[in-house]
C-alpha cells in the first residue's frame, strides 16, 4: 500500500512550471527520500501533500483515499523555513501548535510532558523561546511535529542547522518512530545526508522526477564494477590478474587505498592473495556510486540528449 | 471553526496580557480625563490673594477693594509719595506690587491712562494686571463720558446682548440646534476611527510580518488554511480593539463623573447656577451648553454607527495591511506598500478637517459613500443628520468592499507568507491574485 500516490501532478506559478507531470509513490511504513537540487520543486510538492497549496491538475491519494482536509491531522510536517514565536513560552507554544493539529489540550499536555522528559528539557517549559539556542528551539520544533502521532512524517531539509550531536539524536528518534510503522519522507538537496537511511528515493530535477526506485535497486543499476581495497605494503604486485585493472591509488593515513575495476568478479580472490603476499589487506569493498554521482550522471546524460 | 477559535484566542490573549496593553488601556482614560477636566478644575482653584498698594492721586478707582484674587490697599496721596510705595514693597513681603496712578496737572483721563505704573519685585502676575487694567479702563471710560457730558448709566443701559437660537425645521418637530457641538462630535468620531484603523491595522500587519520573520507561518498553515489564520488574526485583533475601547469608555465615564462630582460639585450645584453667583460665568455656561446639546445629538445612533464603521473600516484596511505584511520580509520594506493603502484614509481626514464647517458639502456626501473614506467621513457627517437611505447605501457599499478586500487580501496573503527573499512589485502582487490555492 502507498502512503502517498501522486499521479500527473502539475503546478504553475505565473509562467513558471514548478511541477511537471509528477508521478510519485511513497510506500507505507518506509523511509522515503525526495532528493534534488534547490529549486527543483521539492518544497512545492511537499506543500501540495500538506495541502498548503493545491495542484493545478493531477491527483494525490493519502493511504488510498483522495487527499482531504481531514488528512492534515495525520501528517506531521517540519518545513525548511521553521521557527517559533519568539516571545511565547515554550510549553504554551507547543500546546498551541498541538491544538492546531486537532489535539485536545489535556492529551497534548500529557504527551508533551513525555517528550520533554525524554529530551530532558522539562525545565524549559516556562522559558520564552527567545531565551533558547537554535538547537534547543529545533528540539521543540521536532517534538511539536511528531507529537500527534501522525501516519506520515515529512521533514524538509531536516538536518540543516542542527549540530552533529542533535542531528544524531533526531535521526535516531526518527528511525525509532519509523519502526513503529510511521511513514517518513525526507526532502533534501544534501543527498549524502539521507543516503544510508532511505529505502526508497526519488530524484527531482527541473520540475520533473528523473529517477524513482528503491535505493538498493538504483545502486545495483548504477554499479560499475568498481572496488576498493585498503592495503599496506611496500611493493605493489607487478602483474594484475586477468579482468582487473587498477584505476587509482591514494593514501589514507597508514594504508593505501587501491581503486580498481573488476570486469570479472571471479578474479578478485586472486588479486587479494597476491596483495597479501606483499603486504596486509585491511578491507575490501565494492565501491557503489553515491546518489550524488548517480544524480549527476542522470542529469548530464539527459541534457546531452537534448543538447 | 474550532481551529479559527484557537487562533483568535492566542491573538487576543497575547495582546491583552501584554504589560503595554494594560498600561495604555488604563493610563489613556486617566490622561484623557485629566486633559478634559484640568483647565476647568484650575479655574475653580482659589488663587493666593495678592495685596496691591495703590497710590491713586486722581481717585479714579474710587477706593475699589478688588476681587477674590486681588486686594487693593490705598495709600493716602497726601502722606505718601511714589518713593514711599517703592520702599514699602521692598520692605514688606505682604505687598505683591505697587500701583501708581498719577493725576497730572490737568487730571486729563487720557494723560492718566497713559501714565499708570506698576512697581514690583519680579513680575506682576498676569491675572493681577488684567484685573486692575479692566477696572481702570472701565473707570476711565466712565470718567471720559462724564467729561463729555454723557451719563454712564445711559450707556450701560443701552448695551444689548444678542443671542440667536437655531431651530432645525427639517423634522416634523422643530428642534433646537447648534453647529459647534455637532462638529465636535463628528470630528472626534472621525478622528477616533482614523486612529483606530491605523493602530489596529498596523497591529495586524506587524503580526503577519512577525510570523513570517519568525518562520513559524509554514508550520501553522500545515495545520490550518491560510485564510483561516488570516481571519483568526483579524478577528482576534478586532476583539482587542473592542476590549480597549470598552474599557476606555467605561473608565472615562467613571472618572469624569467621579471628578465632576467631587471637584466640580460646587460648580454643578443647581442652586448656585440658578442664583447666578458662579465663580466663572463662561465656564458654567459652557457646561450648561454641554448638557443641552446632549439632547441635540442622536447618541445611540452615533454609537451604533461608530461600532459599525470602526469594525468595517478596520476589516477593510486591516485585511489590506495583512496582505502588505505577508508580501514583505520586514517592517521597513512594508512602508512602500503601506503608503498607497493609507492614502484614502489620510485624504479623508484632511478633507474632514477642512470642510467640516460646511457639512452639506457635496464632497463630504460623496466621500461618505465611497467605502475607502466612508468610515471617517460618515462619522463626521452623522451628528448633523444623514438621510437614512444615504446611511444604508454607505454601509452597504462598505460591506461589499470589505468582502472584496478580505478576498484580495486572502489571495495575496496565502502566496505572500511563503515567499521569502525579494520584495515583490505591485504587478507581482496582482498576479498572486490568480494563483490557484
Amino acid at each position: 500500500m502507498l502512503a502517498i500516490d501522486c499521479q500527473g501532478v502539475n503546478k504553475q506559478y505565473g509562467d513558471k512550471l514548478v511541477l511537471d507531470n509528477i508521478n510519485l509513490a511513497v510506500p507505507k511504513g518506509k523511509i522515503f527520500g525526495l532528493l534534488g537540487p534547490n529549486g527543483a520543486g521539492k518544497t512545492t510538492l511537499i506543500r501540495i501533500i500538506n495541502q498548503i497549496t493545491a495542484p493545478d491538475s493531477g491527483t494525490v491519494t493519502f493511504f488510498g483515499d483522495p487527499l482531504k482536509r481531514e488528512h492534515i491531522s495525520r501528517v506531521g510536517y517540519l518545513p525548511e523555513e521553521r521557527g517559533l514565536y519568539r516571545k511565547m513560552k515554550v510549553g504554551e507554544q507547543a500546546l498551541y501548535l498541538a491544538q492546531l493539529k486537532g489535539m485536545k489540550a489535556s492529551e497534548a499536555k500529557k504527551r508533551l510532558k513525555y517528550w520533554f522528559e525524554r529530551f530532558e528539557i522539562l525545565n524549559w517549559w516556562d522559558k520564552e523561546v527567545q531565551a533558547l539556542s537554535k538547537g534547543m528551539a529545533q528540539k521543540v520544533q521536532f517534538i511539536v511535529t511528531v507529537l500527534h502521532n501522525p501516519d506520515l512524517l515529512i521533514f524538509d531539509e531536516p538536518f540543516s542547522g542542527f549540530d552533529p550531536v542533535n542531528a544524531n539524536l533526531i535521526r535516531d528518534e526518527i528511525l525509532e518512530i519509523n519502526k513503529r510503522g510511521t511513514t517518513i519522507m525526507f526532502s533534501t538537496h544534501r543527498m549524502e545526508s539521507v543516503e544510508e537511511i532511505c529505502e526508497n528515493i526519488a530524484l527531482i530535477h527541473e520540475s520533473k522526477v528523473v529517477v524513482q526506485s528503491s535505493l538498493r535497486e538504483l545502486k545495483n543499476t548504477y554499479r560499475n564494477d568498481s572496488w576498493e581495497v585498503e592495503w599496506q605494503g611496500l611493493q605493489l604486485p607487478t602483474s594484475w590478474p586477468q579482468g582487473i585493472s587498477l584505476e587509482r591509488e591514494s593514501n589514507t593515513g597508514d594504508a593505501r587505498v587501491l581503486t580498481f575495476k573488476a570486469v570479472d568478479h571471479g578474479a578478485i580472490p586472486e588479486l587479494i592473495s597476491s596483495l597479501m603476499a606483499t603486504g596486509s589487506v585491511y578491507a575490501l569493498r565494492e565501491k557503489l556510486p553515491t546518489l550524488q554521482e548517480i544524480f549527476i550522471e542522470r542529469v548530464t546524460t539527459k541534457s546531452s540528449y537534448h543538447g | 471553526m474550532g481551529k479559527v477559535n484557537i487562533i483568535i484566542r492566542r491573538e487576543y490573549l497575547t495582546r491583552v496580557r501584554k504589560k503595554s496593553f494594560l498600561v495604555i488601556t488604563i493610563l489613556a482614560p486617566i490622561l484623557f480625563a485629566a486633559v478634559t477636566l484640568a483647565p476647568a478644575a484650575m479655574m475653580l482653584l482659589p488663587d493666593d490673594e495678592r495685596v496691591i498698594v495703590v497710590l491713586d492721586q486722581p481717585d479714579i478707582l474710587e477706593r475699589w477693594s478688588g476681587n477674590e484674587d486681588v486686594y487693593l490697599q490705598y495709600a493716602n496721596p497726601q502722606n505718601y509719595t511714589v518713593d514711599d510705595l517703592k520702599a514699602m514693597i521692598k520692605e514688606d513681603d505682604k505687598f505683591h506690587a505697587a500701583l501708581f496712578i498719577p493725576s497730572g496737572e490737568t487730571w486729563d483721563p487720557d494723560f492718566i491712562a497713559n501714565n499708570i505704573v506698576f512697581f514690583s519685585e519680579g513680575d506682576v502676575s498676569m491675572n493681577v494686571e488684567s484685573v486692575v487694567k479692566d477696572r481702570l479702563q472701565k473707570q476711565l471710560t466712565n470718567e471720559k463720558l462724564r467729561v463729555l457730558g454723557v451719563d454712564p448709566e445711559l450707556i450701560s443701559g443701552s448695551k444689548t446682548t444678542v443671542s440667536i437660537r437655531s431651530i432645525d425645521i427639517s423634522k416634523e418637530e422643530e428642534t433646537e440646534t447648534s453647529a459647534a457641538p455637532k462638529m465636535a462630535v463628528g470630528f472626534i468620531g472621525g478622528m477616533v476611527i482614523y486612529f483606530f484603523i491605523f493602530i489596529y491595522g498596523g497591529m495586524v500587519m506587524r503580526s503577519v510580518i512577525e510570523e513570517k520573520t519568525n518562520r513559524i507561518v509554514e508550520v501553522i498553515v500545515s495545520s490550518i488554511k491560510p485564510f483561516q489564520l488570516l481571519m483568526g488574526k483579524i478577528i482576534g485583533v478586532a476583539l482587542v480593539g473592542l476590549t480597549q475601547l470598552g474599557i476606555w469608555v467605561l473608565l472615562t465615564t467613571i472618572l469624569i463623573s467621579a471628578i465632576s462630582f467631587f471637584v466640580l460639585g460646587e460648580a454643578m450645584d443647581p442652586d448656585k447656577i440658578a442664583a447666578g453667583n458662579m465663580p466663572n460665568d463662561e465656564f458654567s455656561s459652557a457646561l450648561l451648553t454641554g448638557l443641552d446639546f446632549i439632547g441635540m445629538v442622536n447618541f445611540p445612533l452615533i454609537i451604533a454607527c461608530f461600532i459599525f464603521y470602526f469594525l468595517a473600516g478596520y476589516l477593510l484596511y486591516g485585511a489590506l495591511m495583512a496582505a502588505v505584511g505577508s508580501a514583505v520580509d520586514s517592517e521597513t520594506d512594508a512602508q512602500q506598500f503601506v503608503l498607497p493603502v493609507s492614502i484614502p484614509l489620510i485624504l479623508a481626514i484632511i478633507v474632514m478637517m477642512n470642510i467640516m464647517t460646511n457639512p452639506d458639502h457635496a464632497i463630504l456626501t460623496w466621500m461618505s459613500m465611497i467605502p475607502l473614506t466612508s468610515p471617517i467621513i460618515m462619522m463626521a457627517r452623522l451628528p448633523f443628520g444623514v438621510p437614512v437611505w444615504e446611511l444604508l447605501l454607505s454601509m452597504g457599499l462598505l460591506i461589499v468592499f470589505v468582502v472584496i478586500s478580505v478576498w484580495v487580501a486572502g489571495k495575496i496573503y496565502r502566496t505572500g507568507i511563503l515567499m521569502y527573499g525579494k520584495k515583490p512589485t505591485f504587478k507581482e502582487l496582482f498576479k498572486w491574485l490568480f494563483f490557484r490555492g
